[in-house]
């Protein structure tokens, strides 16, 4: 494999719990929980996990929208944790971030044309000339007409505006897109679309994404390989085919087993975790997993299981003490 | 044992009368469970308001057809009889249980209130009756969760509060509207779960709304595709996945990356968008993105049986290529 593009080395993201009268810390949230992934240039890594799991904070850190407890994002090889304001600048441009809700990310008052051609503002890059014939190029490129540019997003349907924040994320060239949960707040039949797009853009322009999702299906689809998050940690981490084929932390088993699928000839058995995803200001001992595991034991309630390469499978790593059959 | 026939349902905007649901018929057996899937703007959600006659007012107004159930026809049915039969004969889950649970009551006040209103006149009975409600829906230690708020419960225990609330008068019939749409992948499993393994102890209908076509195929025996405000198919679950008729059903069904689907292929696609109801074009209300649109089209297909049960509004479903090839 090729040299890393971004490198994530022990992430910890802690927030701070503000309790009281006097507003102290005592407590922390463990967002993000001691992460390490790496991604190569041109390939995409899918991050999947519920809701607290901590991937949108991973994926807001390694964009620098959250500043890292601790930890390393060597990007091209500088760590973007430690650099200032104004040095992480000339980095921003490679780095991009398209997100859920089209509705909230995109400024409401500016015209289509004028949120497209201010990246290319920030970083100084044209006159207005060319600037307007960027952002036609843009419009063209997601597939939205040129008269787009003189409306606003209020004008345009889900799928349209996710179009929109995605060639804003597109406009200065990055080399990595951080997509957090791109399609999950469209219709059926416009989620391919925007994957299609997504995919070409890819294609065309050689881009790496780090793709979050809930949804297991669409995340194969478009990723190279697949982490599966727990309260903050990954528990499992694979090709894509591989995990779903051979899928080796009970946590994946069961989030694989959970999702319906739209075929009714195979009503399979779910495998149904009981209780809900514990806290991350209060984690369990031991296991993250262990409260929920069908498989659990003593020593998965006292010892914190680390990621380790699954035997005989290379490239596939499981955080679980045991080996189930 | 509930017959919706020919129901068109309109609301009074800005933009003048919208008719959101327009000549929707389907009908809901015993015991069984019927599916109703479709994007957002397709009528789903109103048809079920419909039902439950909880349409926002006074914009929404059922303007006709009719809606029988047990011999009545809701539709027209003075408000307050309805009263005995929302909550009592037909119970409703939504799909945001912290919208759907009053913040400022405890969960034990708010189940109660249902069988204050259907069952008993004593208090004390219907926090018991809550209680037990709690322990049916796999809440543990229910004793103690009968004093708590909503907000000290986490999702997957407020759709069960829901769910409970629903159920608390053994409906004959339950419309659950998304009722999994909020939760998490492993949280959605416990709560389909428990619906099912209800159903079978209790024997009721259920009525499913939601744009999942895996929660369809994963828990219904019918299922009706709506389009626009329109069917565009309806029939047994295991028919219209097999051999899907309408050319948007065919679609969805071709567009969903499933776990088999070649990694980073291209995936097929419904070109366009659903036209807004204050723009639908006359006639077929899917032509502008079907790729087997003829001058047919303009007029308004009426729906066909294709087998048994099985019903599909298109001009042209006879002449549509087997699956695989379709574009």
């Amino acid at each position: 494999m090729s040299a890393p593009l971004l490198d994530v080395q022990d992430l910890r993201m802690h927030f701070p719990v503000k309790e009281g009268l006097f507003q102290r810390s005592k407590k922390s949230c463990r967002a993000v929980d001691g992460v390490s992934l790496s991604v190569a240039p041109g390939e995409t890594i899918g991050l999947v996990g519920e809701s607290g799991c901590g991937k949108s904070t991973l994926g807001k850190c390694i964009v620098r929208l959250h500043q890292p407890t601790t930890g390393a994002i060597l990007f091209e090889g500088d760590d973007l944790a430690k650099l200032s304001p104004s040095r992480l600048k000339p980095h921003r441009r490679h780095l991009q971030m398209i997100f859920q809700d089209p509705v909230e990310s995109l400024n409401a008052r500016h015209m289509v044309g004028d949120i497209l051609a201010e990246p290319y503002l920030i970083h100084r890059m044209g006159d207005s000339v060319w600037r307007r014939r960027k952002v036609l190029e843009l419009l063209d490129k997601v597939g939205l007409p040129a008269n787009a540019a003189e409306r606003y997003p209020f004008e345009f349907s889900g799928g349209q505006r996710q179009r929109i924040g995605i060639a804003r994320s597109i406009a200065l060239e990055p080399k990595l897109i951080v997509c957090d949960e791109p399609v999950s707040a469209l219709d059926v039949s416009i989620q391919s679309q925007v994957l299609n797009l997504l995919l070409d853009l890819q294609r065309e322009m050689g881009l790496s994404y780090l793709f979050i999702a809930h949804n297991l299906a669409v995340v194969k689809h478009v990723s190279d390989r697949v982490a599966i998050m727990y309260l903050g940690r990954i528990v499992e981490f694979a090709g894509a085919d591989e995990i779903y084929r051979n899928p080796r932390h009970p946590y994946t088993r069961a989030l694989i087993s959970a999702i319906p699928q739209p075929d009714p000839r195979h009503r399979q058995q779910r495998i149904v975790l009981t209780g809900d995803v514990p806290s991350p200001i209060d984690p369990p001992s031991g296991c993250p997993f262990h409260p929920r595991c069908p498989h659990a034991t003593d020593r998965c309630r006292a010892e914190v299981p680390s990621l380790r390469p699954a035997p005989g499978l290379p490239g596939h790593t499981v955080s679980c003490h045991y080996d189930l059959p | 044992m509930l017959e919706v026939r020919d129901l068109v349902t309109t609301f009074d905007t800005d933009a003048g009368t919208l008719t959101a649901v327009d000549g929707v018929s389907f009908s809901v057996h015993r015991g069984r469970t019927l599916g109703i899937v479709g994007e957002s703007g397709c009528g789903k959600s109103v048809t079920a308001l419909s039902i439950m006659r909880l349409l926002p007012q006074p914009m929404g107004r059922i303007k006709g057809g009719s809606i029988l159930f047990d011999g009545l026809d809701l539709a027209r049915l003075p408000s307050e009889q309805m009263l005995e039969v929302r909550g009592g004969r037909i119970g409703m889950i939504f799909q945001e249980p912290m919208t759907a649970l009053n913040p400022v009551h405890t969960v034990g006040r708010q189940l109660s209130e249902v069988f204050l209103l259907h069952r008993t006149r004593s208090k004390r009975d219907a926090l018991q009756m809550s209680v037990e409600m709690l322990r049916k829906v796999g809440i543990p230690s229910p004793e103690i969760r009968v004093g708590e708020y909503p907000h000290q419960l986490s999702g997957g225990m407020r759709q069960r509060v829901v769910i409970a609330m629903a159920l608390a008068c053994k409906p004959a019939l339950v419309i659950a509207d998304e009722p999994t749409t909020a939760l998490d992948v492993t949280i959605q499993a416990q709560i389909l779960e428990l619906m099912q393994s209800l159903q079978h102890e209790m024997g009721m209908a259920i009525m499913l709304i939601t744009h999942d076509l895996g929660v369809i195929a994963d828990m219904c025996d019918d299922v009706v595709v709506m389009y626009a405000g329109r069917v565009a198919e309806s029939g047994p679950v295991d028919r219209i996945f097999a051999e899907p008729s309408h050319p948007y059903t065919r679609g969805l069904l071709n567009s969903i990356p499933r776990l088999t689907t070649p990694r980073k292929s291209r995936l097929n696609i419904i070109e366009g968008m659903v036209p807004s109801l204050a723009d639908l074009p006359v006639g077929c209300r899917f032509q502008n993105r079907c790729p087997f649109r003829i001058e047919a089209c303009s007029g308004q297909p009426v729906l066909e049986s294709v087998a048994p049960g099985h019903d599909v509004a298109c001009h042209r479903w006879r002449e549509l290529p087997p699956l695989a090839s379709t574009p």
